[in-house]
């Protein structure tokens, strides 16, 4: 069937998409939590402070089956309480701040070396895929997509461990005379 | 002094845009449904695009072909009826919004979420960094959300939003639009688009609709109006459907 086409997310989804606890993504507390953060640039090096960022992973255990409740809702209310402090649905969702910045906190990913990244912004009319490739867990040899980059492209999917448990990952919608540009993905 | 950018600059841009797509269809490139990421009409795409190409991964183990899902902890059954979130009743014209979700091969797309937000009546969203001079209604917020059922159906009642000016160009006004975030049964599905209603003037204008430069894809983003979908003496209504794009899975995890 033919495709409806793709719009951008536009200025004004931060009172609709965002929600509580959207960020973090491993239970309260949990001893083998990880934190990733960065911000987001744009082609003239300027912070984006209207992008959104979804994650996708694995829970620790491998399994891709997810689970419901990252919007959980108060029954009463109706207001958006956010997942509970206890459970892993592997998903996501945080937007950047006024200095382009985001962070999560999410568990290792069981079986791939990586969280997979959806980024949409004002002004960007298609949405972008991306991995973070988190340095302890990964394999640049043998890694089926990093292992046909140039090191240089490669080097943009690969989050910097600032001490244990932080790292810190980037991502360049458009690459500038300095920086490289964040390698995107294309799934047909 | 720089000269303004005007309408009939941005729409000059739009024409070139669009002819140079059809020239190149005709001579045997591919037709597509996305527009361009760098699509210079709408300003604020020229800086926030990739300048290399996407790299292309066909890795039948990647974890993008498996997503996210919600349940019913993650909706309430009034999320669906952007109408009734306050003590009073919104102002503008009452619609409903229905359709089904289906994946490209047809298949609907069962039990995930689907999430609207828009403008009110006179054309203001509810957030701080929106300053056009309409007024605020407190009756109205402008999110809903649903999870589609067995046949991939959706269904929202809200108002009509209004049209409302920007700063791409002078004289820049977006068409009436309400904005839909869809996921499918993997990650590589998922969809942000807008849906515009049939007849509005200002589709011609809008450099965001006008960005999909392929006529029958940018009519799959316009609504139909449908008569058997008005409520008699209550509200009028809109069928629009939605096919996203992206592989799944073709296993499928057990229990699944």
């Amino acid at each position: 069937m033919s495709t409806t086409p793709s719009q951008t997310v536009g200025p004004f989804y931060g009172y609709a998409l965002p929600f509580a606890k959207g960020g973090e993504i491993a239970p309260a507390g949990h001893p083998d939590a990880l934190a990733v953060h960065g911000y987001v640039y744009d082609g003239a090096g300027a912070p984006v402070p209207d992008a959104l960022i979804e994650i996708w992973q694995p829970a620790p255990d491998g399994s891709r089956r997810g689970a419901p409740g990252s919007l959980r809702r108060d029954p009463v209310t109706g207001a958006v309480i956010g997942r509970s402090d206890v459970g892993f649905t592997g998903f996501g969702r945080v937007g950047t701040d006024a200095d382009g910045h985001y962070e999560l906190r999410t568990m290792p990913p069981g079986g791939v070396p990586y969280l997979s990244v959806i980024v949409f912004a004002r002004g960007l009319l298609h949405h972008l895929h991306t991995r973070i490739y988190l340095p302890g867990l990964t394999d640049t040899v043998t890694d089926p997509l990093l292992a046909g980059l140039e090191p240089e492209r490669r080097a943009t999917l690969l989050a910097v461990a600032h001490g244990e448990r932080l790292h810190r990952f980037d991502i360049r919608l458009q690459g500038d005379a300095e920086h490289e540009e964040t390698v995107f993905l294309a799934f047909d | 002094m720089t000269t303004p950018l005007t309408q009939g600059r941005i729409s000059e841009e739009i024409a070139e845009r669009r002819e140079a797509y059809t020239k190149a269809v005709t001579v045997g490139a591919p037709e597509r449904s996305h527009p361009d990421r760098g699509y210079a009409p709408y300003r604020s795409s020229v800086l926030r695009h990739p300048g290399k190409p996407l790299v292309a991964l066909h890795d039948p183990e990647a974890v993008e072909l498996s997503g996210p899902v919600f349940g019913v902890t993650d909706v309430t059954a009034l999320d669906h009826d952007l109408t009734r979130q306050h003590q009073g009743e919104p102002l503008g014209e009452r619609i409903k919004v229905t359709g089904r979700v289906l994946d490209r091969d047809g298949r609907p797309v069962r039990g995930q979420l689907v999430e609207v937000w828009q403008a009110n009546a006179s054309g203001r969203y509810a957030h701080q960094r929106d300053d056009h001079p309409a007024p605020l209604d407190p009756n109205f917020t402008g999110v809903g959300r649903c999870l589609t059922d067995d046949q991939g159906a959706y269904e929202f009642v809200t108002v009509k939003p209004g049209a409302y000016p920007w700063r791409n160009h002078v004289n820049a006004w977006r068409p009436a639009h309400i904005h839909f975030s869809l996921f499918g049964n993997a990650f590589t599905q998922r969809l942000i688009t807008q849906m515009y209603f049939p007849g509005d003037p200002l589709l011609a204008y809008d450099p965001i609709l006008q960005s999909v430069t392929d006529d029958s894809a940018r009519e799959r983003l316009v609504a139909a109006y449908d008569h058997d979908l008005s409520t008699p003496e209550w509200s009028l209504g809109y069928r629009w459907d939605i096919v996203l794009d992206g592989p799944a899975a073709t296993w499928i995890e057990e229990g699944r």
